[in-house]
């Protein structure tokens, strides 16, 4: 069971949140090409370590976070507001 | 190393079991081979094994991380069938559903293969219209499916619970060829005969890096020395991405969690394999008495082999729902598997970037009743570089090409196939 500190609620249960994915992936500019757009949708790191991810506080306050969770720990080093500069961890 | 068989158990009866030897070699790693196999899991060993009784080619190691049948072949729910909408998909599992029908006698090796039947069950009427598409999607490829009503999934399967208030049963889509079959088995019987027809079978033996002379692999360096090969495959499951990355290769795969749960030995009560059809759970039960069953993805990425506790509290509640004598079982085993889940649900059998590295990864937690086929599939495609009839769909380009083969419409979000 995660336990993700929320910066609006506190800490709160994994159950009242939903994943998003990798967060380190930026989509490209409306022209860009089908590769770059291939790349922003489907081609991952898939780190076995740190992994900055979405998570939304669905059943919360429903705002976007941004999380770093260690994918073989489970443990969470940082949770972010969503606009907030988190960089790439290096696994 | 003499065939299995009978008369050979009833002679080592007479003499205190003291002729059986070792069912495949522990050979030393040679300086080179014609092809390695990077992971010694179900489809590492199917796929070695089609190279040499199909393709007649011998000289091909299998590196193993760890022992054979350690990994996710001997940590799945042991359910086979070949029941899918789509022909790429289809085909694919309908062939390797036929290599699972003769595999033991290919193999002289009982792989405990029990066509019992598969049983989706539905619970509305548009999912029944969904499923009489897919029955009949299959039957125009030459597959068994009949869709079958209340009093037929009762005749089969009398535990289920019909009146469910919430999601109670209206029938069901029947695969009867589909069935289970003993996951250790398929391991050491592919494992034996993969080494009968002289492939070398190296445990222990973890890759730690793939070596390029530009864009063609030359080798791979292992924690048993460099070892060189003008053809490399990799069929690592859950780290494919890692192994890939080796090379300099990103897969569009995530790696997220499976669990699957056995409870206590009961007596017989169930002797097919059912899916529920208002949630995703699945149950067979094991010749021991075993009820094995499983679920959805934990949802997030992951590579603890352990699974968490809302997903097995889902998991239960939905064996709750569909049979309710669950609630009085106990289980008694509970793992997770690392399963290397691609963006649309259909995994990879194909060539890369980097010539002559080829990989066979994204199974998406249906690996298992795949392992023949994925062998037979892989096999060509490394063997001949380029690949079979039905692998074709399945390559890294799909995803660049809009081409996807996304069975379950769920769009590219790894964590919901």
């Amino acid at each position: 069971m995660l336990r993700i500190d929320c910066p609006w609620c506190g800490v709160r249960d994994e159950a009242e949140f939903k994943y998003g994915g990798d967060a380190t992936v930026k989509r490209p500019a409306a022209d860009g090409d089908a590769e770059s757009f291939y790349r922003y949708t489907y081609e991952r790191a898939n780190p076995k370590g740190w992994h900055l991810e979405w998570w939304h506080h669905a059943a919360g306050c429903r705002q976007w976070l941004k999380v770093v969770r260690h994918t073989v720990t489970h443990e969470i080093r940082t949770v972010a507001k969503a606009g907030d500069d988190v960089p790439a961890p290096s696994s | 190393m003499s065939n299995y068989s009978a008369f050979r158990l009833f002679v080592e009866g007479l003499r205190n079991q003291t002729g059986w030897t070792r069912a495949w070699r522990d050979p030393e790693p040679k300086p080179s081979y014609d092809v390695i196999i990077i992971g010694g899991g179900g489809h590492g060993l199917a796929s070695a094994y089609y190279l040499a009784r199909v393709h007649g080619i011998t000289n091909v190691a299998v590196l193993e991380r760890g022992q054979i049948g350690l990994g996710n072949v001997g940590r799945n729910t042991t359910i086979v069938r070949s029941n899918y909408l789509f022909p790429e998909n289809h085909l694919f599992y309908e062939k390797s559903l036929q290599l699972w029908e003769g595999l033991e006698q290919d193999l002289n090796f009982n792989v405990m293969m029990s066509q019992r039947g598969v049983i989706n069950l539905y619970h509305s009427d548009s999912q029944r219209d969904a499923y009489a598409r897919r029955g009949n999607a299959m039957r125009l490829s030459g597959i068994d499916a009949e869709l079958i009503d209340r009093d037929q999934v009762r005749a089969l399967a009398p535990i289920l619970d019909f009146d469910n208030a919430r999601f109670p049963i209206q029938g069901g889509l029947l695969q009867k060829r589909g069935g289970t079959a003993r996951h250790d088995a398929v391991a050491w019987g592919l494992a034996r005969g993969a080494d009968r027809l002289g492939v070398d079978i190296i445990q222990n033996c973890e890759v730690t890096g793939i070596r390029r002379d530009g864009d063609r692999v030359v080798g791979v360096e292992t924690t048993r020395g460099y070892i060189a090969a003008p053809k490399v495959g990799i069929a690592v499951a859950g780290h494919s991405s890692q192994v890939a990355a080796m090379a300099g290769v990103r897969l569009p795969i995530e790696t997220h969690l499976l669990q699957a749960f056995v409870s206590e030995a009961v007596k017989p009560v169930l002797d097919c394999v059912v899916t529920f059809g208002a949630g995703h759970f699945y149950v067979s039960q094991s010749d021991k008495g075993g009820l094995v069953f499983g679920g959805g993805l934990d949802g997030y990425n992951s590579f603890a082999q352990r699974g968490t506790l809302p997903e097995a509290e889902h998991v239960l509640a939905e064996g709750v729902a569909m049979i309710p004598l669950f609630s009085r079982l106990r289980v008694l085993r509970q793992w997770a598997g690392v399963m290397d889940m691609t963006f649309d649900g259909t995994p990879l059998i194909c060539k890369t970037p980097v010539k002559g590295l080829y990989v066979n990864g994204g199974w998406c937690y249906g690996g298992f009743k795949a392992i023949p086929g994925s062998g037979w599939c892989f096999a060509h495609t490394v063997a001949k570089d380029e690949p079979h009839q039905f692998n074709a769909a399945m390559t890294i380009e799909r995803f660049r090409d809009g081409a996807v083969v996304d069975e379950k419409g769920a769009g590219p979000f790894p964590w919901l196939h």
